[in-house]
């Protein structure tokens, strides 16, 4: 049961980003967030594979697509262990890990009706205050938001 | 974008340009600082000394939501000192209402003015305006959230009347469960190791959250339901009221209503110096018969919001160190 032999399973990319070690049933979040099916490539999902490390994880491959800094971020929020491989010619050129930014900004939407953000026209604004589990600070109102709490715009 | 604010580094403290928006954004050393001032303040103001310390100064209060009792204490605060102040008292008045930002209302604001005293009716609105402007801004309620100057005359008020708070056995009493104020209040006592009693009906009890924020800081407290079970250990009795409209069923309400009225035959076996205090207005909370009381602190606690907020503003002004 090598790792090896289960990323047979996906067809290998040319040229483009492999996205591993989602958290399991996560890997459509992670295609919404990038707006995928529009102009891509081919895109490959791969939900459930046993993976030694997280017992059972997704994977997403995309033909043809880059990243943004404010897309890493936003994964970052929804599959924090993630590995982001970057592909030229078959190889993998970059390999890297996402990771929290310090302030997690117009990426999540503050849960209290009552914050500021969900009546006038501003940013939103977090600060990470625990890493695992995620836990955020709202900037504004100082609501903390956890787990299913932590909801992308 | 929002513009970011020059600190100084003049002295120990950076209290110059500070924006005063949450309690939670003041260290231990920071609110002994502040406490301080306010105690030389207050001692400049009995002795008629520098009664000209805000001289050519402008506060202007923008006050979304009316709490006449917060934008008196700030406007008679800055007055005194030879202060003027502009500003507006209810939301009506303003172009709020025509739907500008809260933003473009400080942009403007700060043409005219070199602080802002602001309350508004949703939470993180003065964090927002902060952020928004160069003068510093001092929040004076935003929604559910933060009262900072309330915590701090609170800490005053305690500090004068026990002399110190560090290691005080502190009741707060009422609904803990919605009351901004002793969720502020229990905030900063965990930084000086008071021992808390958290009194309240069962519907009312302090969130969670907070409990977690006290374990944390390895403070030492309890819950009750009856005041009785703590009248004659506590220094001091932080009461608040408890609000009809929080219950769902009315019988309810009735049944514990009465059961945190403080009155005067409750205190016979308290200790002498026990300070009972109240953030008023109070509507039968406290019994009138223990106003006469030596206990009673409340209306004093109320006086002491002037030297707190002359403090603030002064220091985050830069007038005094
Ligand atoms: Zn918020």
């Amino acid at each position: 049961m090598s790792e090896i032999k289960k990323e047979i399973k996906i067809p290998p990319i040319k040229e483009g980003i492999a996205i591993d070690h989602i958290p399991k049933n996560h890997a459509l979040k992670v295609a919404q967030i990038l707006s995928l099916g529009k102009e891509e490539g081919m895109v490959t999902v791969g939900m459930n594979l046993v993976s030694p490390k997280m017992k059972s994880k997704d994977v997403l491959k995309i033909e043809g697509r880059d990243l943004s800094d404010s897309e890493l971020n936003k994964i970052s929020i929804i599959a924090p262990d993630a590995t982001v491989s970057f592909i030229k010619d078959y190889k993998v050129e970059e390999k890297i890990k996402v990771q929290l930014p310090k302030k997690v900004e117009n990426i999540v939407k503050c849960n209290n009706p009552r914050c500021i953000t969900r009546h006038q026209d501003v940013s939103t604004r977090f600060h990470v205050v625990n890493k695992k589990p995620l836990k955020l600070r709202c900037h504004y109102c100082e609501k903390n938001l956890l787990g299913d709490e932590i909801e992308l715009i | 974008m929002l513009r970011k604010k020059k600190k100084e580094n003049s002295s120990k403290f950076r209290f110059k340009s500070k924006d005063i928006v949450s309690i939670n954004d003041l260290s231990r050393e920071e609110i002994i600082h502040v406490l301080e001032a306010a105690a030389r303040l207050e001692k400049q103001n009995r002795l008629s000394i520098n009664r000209t310390l805000f001289k050519g100064r402008v506060l202007a209060t923008l006050f979304f939501e009316v709490s006449t009792r917060t934008r008196l204490s700030f406007e008679s605060a800055f007055e005194r000192l030879g202060g003027k102040v502009i500003g507006f008292a209810d939301p009506g008045v303003s172009s709020t209402k025509k739907g500008e930002s809260l933003k473009d209302t400080v942009n403007t604001v700060e043409q005219y003015a070199d602080i802002i005293a602001m309350r508004h009716p949703l939470d993180g609105a003065a964090r927002l305006a902060a952020d928004s402007t160069r003068i510093p801004v001092i929040n004076g309620g935003d929604g559910a959230n933060q009262h900072p100057t309330q915590t701090l005359l609170d800490l005053y008020t305690i500090k004068k009347s026990q002399d110190h708070i560090t290691n005080l056995k502190i009741a707060l009493v009422g609904d803990l469960k919605y009351g901004r104020t002793v969720h502020s209040l229990a905030t900063a006592l965990s930084l000086f190791k008071c021992r808390l009693y958290l009194v309240s009906p069962p519907q009312l009890k302090m969130p969670e959250d907070y409990l977690k924020l006290l374990d944390e800081r390895g403070i030492d407290y309890s819950e009750h339901e009856k005041v009785e079970e703590i009248i004659e250990v506590a220094d001091v009795l932080y009461v608040t009221r408890i609000q009809r409209e929080r219950f769902a069923d009315p019988i309810e309400y009735e049944k514990v209503k009465g059961v945190y009225v403080i009155k005067k035959d409750m205190l016979k076996h308290a200790k002498p110096s026990l300070a009972i205090m109240h953030p008023l207005p109070r509507v039968n909370e406290i019994s009138t018969d223990v106003d006469n009381t030596k206990h009673a602190i409340y209306f004093q606690q109320a006086a002491n919001g002037i030297p707190v907020r002359q403090a603030i503003m002064a220091l985050v002004l830069g007038l005094i160190k």
